[in-house]
């Protein structure tokens, strides 16, 4: 075989395997994408404009958005507790504590929605005394608050347990044996290490925040302007055959689906940069 | 079987790793390709087994006993391939990684189950390793993993043994250890063999032949005793072996050195540390003023470090009974009469002179 | 004798980030899964076993499970090809593709499920070029399956890429120096070492797709006894005030996808522990 037959050889096989891959990835993730702008758009612009700025889609942004903006800096809280807790000691129990960070990974949207309606709905065990003191939780803010937590804690933690753990907690002892204080300990030693990894866990808990849909759907009674997040909003327009509408919210997840995978990559490089 | 390598050239990129190599290798022999990291040792090992191509432009070729095999692919060269981090399938046990080869083997040519047992423990019994054969290699130690690589490679009835620095990753006592059973292996199945090392010592231990090799290119070949003795050029007596230097100028086609370097003329006098004497006075010939600094008499000979007259240390080696003919002590100003030396000049040119 | 619970540590801050850590995961996990336990136990085994066995529950986990576990089986080959193709192959575009890979991951799952949807409906240019080959996808459980895959595929790829660029090139260059062929190479070296992280991929999507809801509820068709899949069973249950048969649907889901979990993790640990590195 000659050299060139040899060159040729592994030419082909990297087409056809760039083929393969290509089309998979084409097929299975571009096409969804295209999908939704195209149907997104299918009236028109100016039917665009009006889908997304309907008062009740509206009022659906501004939910998604404050559920996003209460769930996501406390499970970041959370999961900086968490990774520094499991990450920098050991103690027994660790390694059930890390599988129950994992948990949510391993349940249903459904059913993550389904226990806090058992906790706080009218026949859960809270719902007695929540009833008694006017109080709603299922069916109101407070439940979706609570479901997308759920669904959501891991991320952050997630991130930060294996990048703090193989950070080793070296450099925070130098800090502390030069009289640093354990706060300053870690804002000046421990957040700078962990800062592309934090970020990153937050990219994706805030894109699952305001993506969630199963855990939301059971817990929030679908009550239109009071407690529709936008995945509901997309469900209910889709449910009455207002097929383009639904389409059009669905373009602003979609949009910001695309915005979270720029800001991932953006993140990735420079912390692969900063590795170097 | 022979091996040939003729005008081989590499180029990774904007690097060029090798430079029109041209060397034989004779049928049966240990060779060993030394040099330092960079000098292109492991990318001409590859080149010969298939596992880089020689860059087509400049036209080199590889022959196998006088056939060219530059076209062939690593698997139908039939060479046996040591890797430097052994790359033992650890999915397999110690059997299956040394039957490996014989396994895939095409229908036609594979021997049958049984045979392929015999084999693979006629090589376990060679390696002296029978006991391992159904660990996995994350069982074993750097040294057995070495030689069950070496095994494996052996399985195929290669017709060329090529060993990528096969014992850089194991500590000096293994080290050494496997470097005497990689001697006495060849003498026993003398498959002509070529392994790559950038330690000196290995390749001086081991081999029947040495090729030398800086920047992509071959500085001397020869066999260990041609290549101490007799360097070539001036890197490869700087590599093999320990060496001072001496810097000097020409005076009337004579080096003089007890005065300041002067560049235009500079000349580099290279000594090695058992072929400098020391005096007490100056003698007729070249005497290079030094200060004793240190003497450390425990070991096979004594090390006597100086400083000499541009500040720079020289080791010396005397045996014992010549160091206590004459003991020196730290301070003491003494000479040191080279007894065999080399002079090169600023082009890199060995300067022919009577001492 | 004193059982030390936590070895010496100069760190500060074990106790309050200890604490809240703790305080944090029971409210939000611990006691409403004990709620999900418990309520179930209430039934009794009887009841909870009637629950489980009725004609249309076992119905819709025998369809979830197996769409899952095909989704899954199909996410195998095009992920290892994906993944294979983000380690090794050489294609100008390749990181803007390695981004891509993570829209599923991305994309709200109401959003996916309704893009499907249009993608594979009859009268959609794919959906009718199928149809008349006899291949119906949409509200069908092949439509179903679709929608796993789709949501299944990145956690395929994810798992065998770091697996795949670990794998060091000297193994296969060995094998093709004892005279492998590639595709021998490939089958006897390669895939056996990738095994772990394609099972684990493997777990991660089908345990995944079994819990699915937005992106499968809208292509599935929803009809009883043929593509109702359990988690939307859990919450048609819940509608009709059926606590009781949510709960235990619930606890047999959770319990299915934690198994399967535990069962990945078990094997991989042992794998770790015997054929560690070499």
């Amino acid at each position: 075989m000659k050299q060139s037959e040899k060159q040729a050889d592994s030419f082909w096989g990297n087409f056809a395997l760039s083929a393969a891959a290509l089309m998979i990835v084409g097929l299975l993730v571009v096409l969804p994408l295209l999908v939704v702008l195209k149907e997104a758009f299918a009236g028109g612009v100016r039917v665009w404009l009006a889908s997304v700025s309907d008062p009740d889609a509206r009022s659906a942004v501004w939910l998604t958005l404050g559920v996003a903006a209460a769930v996501v800096p406390l499970n970041t809280v959370f999961g900086v507790a968490a990774a520094w807790a499991l990450a920098k000691f050991r103690f027994k129990g660790r390694s059930l504590l890390l599988s129950l960070v994992d948990l949510p990974f391993a349940v249903s949207p459904v059913v993550a929605g389904l226990i806090f309606i058992l906790v706080f709905g009218r026949h859960g065990w809270l719902g007695a005394w929540l009833t008694d003191h006017h109080l709603r939780v299922v069916f109101a803010v407070p439940g979706i608050l609570l479901a997308t937590l759920f669904v959501t804690f891991p991320f952050v933690a997630r991130e930060l347990i294996p990048l703090m753990t193989e950070q080793g907690s070296e450099e925070e002892q130098a800090a502390l044996s030069l009289g640093a204080t354990g706060w300053q300990t870690f804002l000046k030693v421990t957040l700078p290490n962990i800062k592309w990894g934090l970020l990153y866990g937050i990219i994706l808990c805030n894109a699952r925040a305001m993506g969630e849909f199963g855990a939301v759907s059971v817990v929030s009674g679908h009550i239109r302007g009071e407690t529709n997040t936008l995945p509901l909003h997309i469900e209910v327009l889709y449910n009455e055959y207002r097929f383009t509408a639904s389409f059009a919210c669905a373009s602003l997840l979609a949009g910001l689906a695309v915005v979270t995978l720029i800001l991932k990559t953006v993140v990735e490089l420079k912390s692969a940069r900063d590795a170097a | 079987m022979s091996i040939s390598i003729q005008n081989v050239s590499k180029k990774f990129g904007a690097f060029q790793a090798l430079h029109n190599v041209n060397l034989e290798v004779p049928s049966g022999s240990l060779t060993a390709l030394l040099g330092p990291s960079g000098s292109g040792k492991t990318t001409l090992l590859r080149i010969v087994a298939g596992l880089e191509s020689v860059d087509e432009e400049t036209g080199g070729q590889i022959l196998f006993d006088g056939v060219p095999v530059t076209g062939n692919p690593v698997n139908r060269r039939q060479v046996g391939f040591v890797f430097q981090h052994y790359a033992l399938f650890r999915h397999m046990t110690v059997f299956e990684n040394i039957a490996f080869g014989l396994r895939v083997k095409p229908r036609a040519e594979r021997l049958s189950g049984p045979a392929i047992n015999e084999r693979v423990n006629e090589l376990l019994r060679l390696v002296q390793l029978e006991q391992l054969a159904k660990r996995f290699p994350s069982q074993l130690s750097g040294g057995q993993r070495q030689r069950i690589a070496l095994a494996r490679a052996l399985a195929i009835q290669p017709k060329v043994l090529l060993l990528d620095e096969p014992f850089g990753a194991l500590d000096a006592q293994v080290r050494s250890e496997l470097r005497r059973w990689l001697r006495h292996l060849h003498d026993t199945i003398h498959v002509t063999s070529i392994f790559v090392t950038h330690d000196q010592e290995e390749a001086l231990e081991v081999a029947d032949s040495i090729v030398v090799m800086n920047k992509g290119q071959v500085e001397q070949v020869g066999a260990p005793n041609e290549v101490f003795q007799n360097p070539a050029t001036e890197f490869v007596m700087k590599f093999l072996g320990e060496v001072n230097v001496f810097h000097g100028r020409l005076h009337n086609d004579t080096p003089v050195f007890t005065d300041e370097l002067k560049d235009a003329d500079g000349v580099r006098l290279l000594v090695r540390p058992h072929d400098l004497a020391v005096r007490l006075r100056p003698g007729p010939g070249v005497s290079l003023p030094a200060q004793v600094y240190r003497v450390l008499t425990a070991g096979p000979l004594v090390k006597i470090e100086l400083l000499n007259s541009q500040n720079n240390l020289v080791q010396v080696h005397v045996p014992h009974d010549v160091y206590l003919a004459m003991p020196v002590k730290s301070g003491q100003e003494v000479y040191l009469v080279p007894k065999e030396s080399r002079l090169y000049g600023n082009g890199n040119e060995r300067i022919e002179y009577v001492i | 004798m004193k059982l030390k619970f936590r070895e010496k540590s100069v760190l500060p801050g074990f106790g309050l980030s200890f604490g809240f850590t703790v305080f944090y995961l029971s409210l939000l996990v611990l006691v409403p899964l004990c709620a999900l336990v418990l309520r179930s136990s209430a039934l009794g085994v009887a009841g909870f076993a009637e629950t489980i066995l009725h004609p249309r529950v076992v119905a819709s986990f025998k369809v979830t499970f197996l769409s899952a576990f095909k989704a899954a089986l199909i996410n195998v080959v095009l992920g290892v090809t994906v993944a294979w193709f983000l380690v090794r192959g050489r294609f100008p575009l390749k990181r803007l593709v390695d981004a891509l890979v993570d829209l599923p991951f991305a994309l709200p799952t109401a959003v996916s499920g309704i893009a499907l949807t249009a993608l594979f409906a009859p009268n959609s240019a794919l959906g009718a070029a199928l149809g008349k080959v006899g291949v119906k996808v949409a509200f069908t459980s092949t439509g179903i399956m679709v929608a796993m895959i789709f949501i299944g595929l990145p956690f395929v790829i994810r798992s065998v890429q770091p697996a795949l660029a670990d794998l060091s090139k000297e193994l296969e260059e060995a094998a093709l120096s004892l005279g492998a062929s590639r595709f021998q190479t490939w089958w006897r070296v390669v895939l056996p070492l990738l095994a772990p992280a394609i099972l684990s991929g493997f777990t991660l999507a089908f345990s995944r797709a079994l819990g699915e809801y937005g992106s499968v509820v809208f292509i599935a068709g929803n009809m009883p006894m043929k593509t109702e899949i359990a988690s939307l069973l859990i919450i048609t249950k819940l509608e009709q005030f059926d606590y009781a048969g949510a709960t235990a649907i619930a606890v047999a889901l959770l319990s299915l996808s934690l198994l399967s979990i535990l069962l990945v993790n078990v094997f991989q640990s042992w794998t770790a522990r015997n054929l560690g590195g070499a």
